[in-house]
């Protein structure tokens, strides 16, 4: 045996030799798995329909993905599950009824023009499923805007153009609670998810299932969904008198959690330094909340995302850590007087 | 952790930042420190210190014995070298060692005796004497650094050094001699500290040791109890088991609060650190005089068949060490010397042990994840676990627009290449490459 080693070549590499477990395509499974009870409740909710709208948007992004690495001659990566996440995001973001057309156009832009042109996974400067969605949302208005109603007792296919607003549609011309108790859906079927919306945003409880999924696994850092959430809910107290039931309702509607949980956690998008994560998320619930409260839009989740993504290079670059050591005064101040 | 609180020793003051949580792996944390048995020949290379190498004091054909002293420097930062074995000199030239370096070294075939030198306990009266004869011992800093203990123990003047750290973090994974140290050889723990502190009054000494070592904290704490002066020698610091506690910025940090500014020694801040095992063969050197000539490692690994912890004389080969362990079970895919996380992987098995040299390692083939190397997707793993407060992803991009001002000002001469993050990226980025190219550009411009 011994003979044998003087012959075999032992490999040389640079430390570390170990290694964590964790890889890039773990990671986008995790999400994956994250994302599941959302996308089950939004079956449940909306019929198959939905199903069928998530199966087209992941097909679509990851062929475009496959399509687009093969037109620039660059190696594959649709191995990394990044794409499939984008699809899924992508579907969450659209109402049931959207014709199918418009998924496929919304993942083309997603993972090509938003991904893939500025040079892949880890590259892109805006959320690609969310820059779908809002240039989506401008393009046909109509269509996005209308959140498929499907009655409890009504799943399938047969929506026929069924549509209502969403909840935060009818809460904008609503204007105290009694009002939105009147007219939109309760806080109750907010969230459990029986109400209408876009595929990933009808059930709270789904999303927070996901959301608390990632935080155990340690794939996402708890900061940015709570400090989002808790911005807004902050700010919407002052904004309706402590109206408790409105504040309730504006938090379980309008695609906070699936925002704040999901898309402003995405890695790429969202600064990595952690006062950079704090301020990041400030930002998207001040701006989620402008846009509720003064926009003409009744929802600015996504659009808040979209703002502060584009903020993101300068955040990181006032919040760099201070390397060991370099700390001025006050540290060695503490450590003359012990 | 369930060890965290043990009574009779003192909490960490930070817990310092970053850092990984790499599996233990303490195989051998129960298994005592055997005695291997003499290698036929060792080789001694004149240069296994930081500082300047050591030139021969024998000649080929001499016949020498342990403890015997064969290379020795007239420079400061330097420290002397003793034959391991006893027997002739059968080469004095250049040989191959572990980083792929030619270095001079002298080569002893033993005769099997082990016959020791007529060495003597150093008369100790006075601080020169003292720091003259940690110097005879020709001791290195054992953990890992291999700086020469002389010349860390020698203080200026005017330094407010008031803080001694004991280091028995041994942070890194399978390693587990400092451990056993701790477990054998308690006393001599005392026993060398007291020696210190006679010549160099630390204000504070602190043994520093990982909650994974419960039982070794409670075994210094017993003998604390049995020795009263012992108690007001050194208090015990319990520090959460997590790479790289064990280096010695970090350690700092973590005992006294203290950060070491780039660029400069713990004495700065007014700390000295020593390895456990340092510190127990400095009190033996002093009880009898026997010089720095064989070291405790730990030889373990999926691909070794017997693994063990070992002590062994300077110089013997590698080879010798795993033959002695069995030999491989499994095909070996990496060697390398030192801990997993910042061990120097070898090419050949053919090389000496090293006086700072703490284990051997193999690893069997498919033993090892190797990582796709995918594009970074910013998941912000590298800066939450980097010990020093970096942003490895940033710096690895300056390094490939080879920015030497910007590097300097993102703190690259900072890293100490733990590898944290490294191990924690899920892109399998090659992280520690871009550090060490990145303070090549930084040292490259400087020196302009």
């Amino acid at each position: 045996m011994a003979e044998d080693n003087r012959v075999k070549k032992l490999t040389v590499s640079s430390s570390p030799h170990v290694r964590s477990s964790e890889t890039t395509t773990g990671v986008m499974l995790d999400v994956i798995i994250a994302l599941a009870p959302a996308g089950i409740a939004a079956i449940i909710v909306f019929g198959l329909r939905a199903l069928a709208v998530m199966l087209v948007s992941v097909a679509s992004c990851v062929l475009a993905e496959y399509l687009s690495r093969k037109a620039m001659k660059k190696e594959n990566t649709i191995g990394d599950l990044s794409a499939v996440v984008t699809g899924l995001l992508l579907a969450y973001n659209l109402p049931s009824n959207i014709p199918f057309w418009i998924v496929i156009l919304g993942a083309v832009i997603a993972i090509v023009v938003v991904k893939q042109m500025f040079g892949g996974i880890g590259q892109n400067f805006l959320n690609p499923a969310l820059a779908a969605r809002v240039i989506l949302m401008t393009s046909f208005p109509g269509r996005m805007a209308a959140g498929a109603f499907v009655g409890l007792n009504q799943h399938g296919w047969n929506v026929d153009g069924l549509t209502s607003a969403t909840p935060l549609g009818l809460v904008k011309v609503a204007h105290a609670s009694a009002d939105i108790q009147a007219t939109a859906p309760t806080l109750h079927q907010l969230f459990l998810g029986t109400t209408s919306g876009c595929l990933g945003e009808v059930s709270a409880l789904a999303l927070l299932i996901g959301g608390l999924y990632l935080i155990i696994r340690k794939v996402i850092s708890p900061i940015i969904p709570c400090v989002y959430i808790g911005t807004v809910a902050i700010f919407m107290m002052f904004a309706t008198g402590f109206d408790w039931y409105a504040v309730a309702y504006e938090l379980l509607s309008g695609g906070l959690f699936l925002g704040a949980i999901f898309m402003a956690t995405d890695y790429t998008t969202s600064p990595i330094t952690k006062w950079g994560k704090v301020i990041f998320a400030l930002g998207c619930g001040i701006i989620t909340c402008i846009i509720r409260i003064w926009g003409s839009l009744p929802e600015g989740v996504s659009f808040s995302i979209i703002i502060m993504n584009v903020f993101v290079p300068y955040i990181e670059s006032q919040t760099k850590p201070t390397p060991f050591g370099t700390k001025k005064e006050k540290k060695g101040k503490e450590a003359a007087e012990k | 952790m369930a060890s965290a609180k043990i009574e009779g020793t003192l909490k960490p003051v930070a817990n310092g930042h970053g850092g990984v949580h790499v599996a233990h792996h303490k195989n051998l944390a129960k298994t005592p420190v055997e005695v291997i048995a003499t290698p036929a020949s060792v080789v001694l290379p004149m240069s296994m210190h930081i500082g300047a190498p050591c030139d021969p004091v024998v000649k080929r054909g001499d016949t020498v014995k342990v403890g015997q002293l064969v290379g020795d420097s007239d420079k400061f930062v330097s420290a002397p070298i003793y034959a391991s074995v006893s027997g002739k000199v059968t080469k004095v030239g250049p040989v191959r060692v572990a980083q792929g370096r030619t270095v001079n070294a002298v080569t002893i075939e033993s005769d099997g005796l082990m016959e020791e030198a007529d060495y003597t306990a150093p008369e100790v009266n006075s601080k020169e004497d003292f720091l003259k004869a940690v110097r005879a011992s020709g001791l290195v800093g054992l953990g890992g650094a291999g700086f020469p203990t002389h010349v860390k123990l020698n203080l200026k003047p005017d330094a407010k050094v008031d803080t001694l750290i004991v280091n028995i973090a041994e942070c890194e994974p399978y390693i587990t001699v400092n451990h056993r140290e701790c477990l054998e050889h308690t006393d001599d723990i005392f026993d060398g500290l007291e020696n210190i502190k006679k010549w160099i009054p630390f204000e504070h000494i602190y043994i520093a040791i990982e909650d994974n070592k419960a039982d070794a904290a409670k075994v210094l704490l017993k003998s604390m109890d049995k020795k009263p002066e012992w108690k007001d020698l050194a208090q015990i610091v319990i520090l959460k088991s997590s790479y790289p506690q064990g280096a010695e910025k970090v350690m700092i940090e973590a005992v006294t609060g203290r950060q070491v500014p780039p660029g400069k020694l713990p004495a700065d801040v007014g700390c000295v650190v020593m390895n456990v095992e340092s510190v127990t063969t400095l009190a033996r050197f002093l009880r009898t005089g026997r010089p720095l000539v064989s070291r405790n490692l730990t030889c373990d690994g999926s691909a070794v068949a017997d693994p063990k912890n070992l002590c062994v004389p300077i110089g013997t080969s590698v080879q010798y060490v795993i033959d002695y362990c069995g030999g491989f079970k499994k095909d070996p895919y990496k060697v390398f010397m030192g801990g997993p996380m910042m061990g120097i992987a070898l090419d050949s098995l053919d090389v000496p042990i090293v006086k700072n040299n703490n284990a051997i390692i193999a690893f069997a083939d498919g033993a090892m994840k190797v990582k796709k190397t995918r594009a970074c997707i910013r998941c912000g793993r590298c800066v939450s676990v980097c010990p020093m407060s970096l942003e490895p992803t940033k710096i690895e991009r300056m390094a490939h627009l080879g920015k030497a001002d910007e590097l300097q000002k993102a703190g690259a001469m900072v890293c100490m290449e733990c590898g944290s993050c490294a191990y924690a990226c899920p892109s399998g980025r090659p992280l520690v490459q871009y550090m060490r190219l990145a303070k090549t550009i930084v040292r490259e411009a400087s020196a302009k």
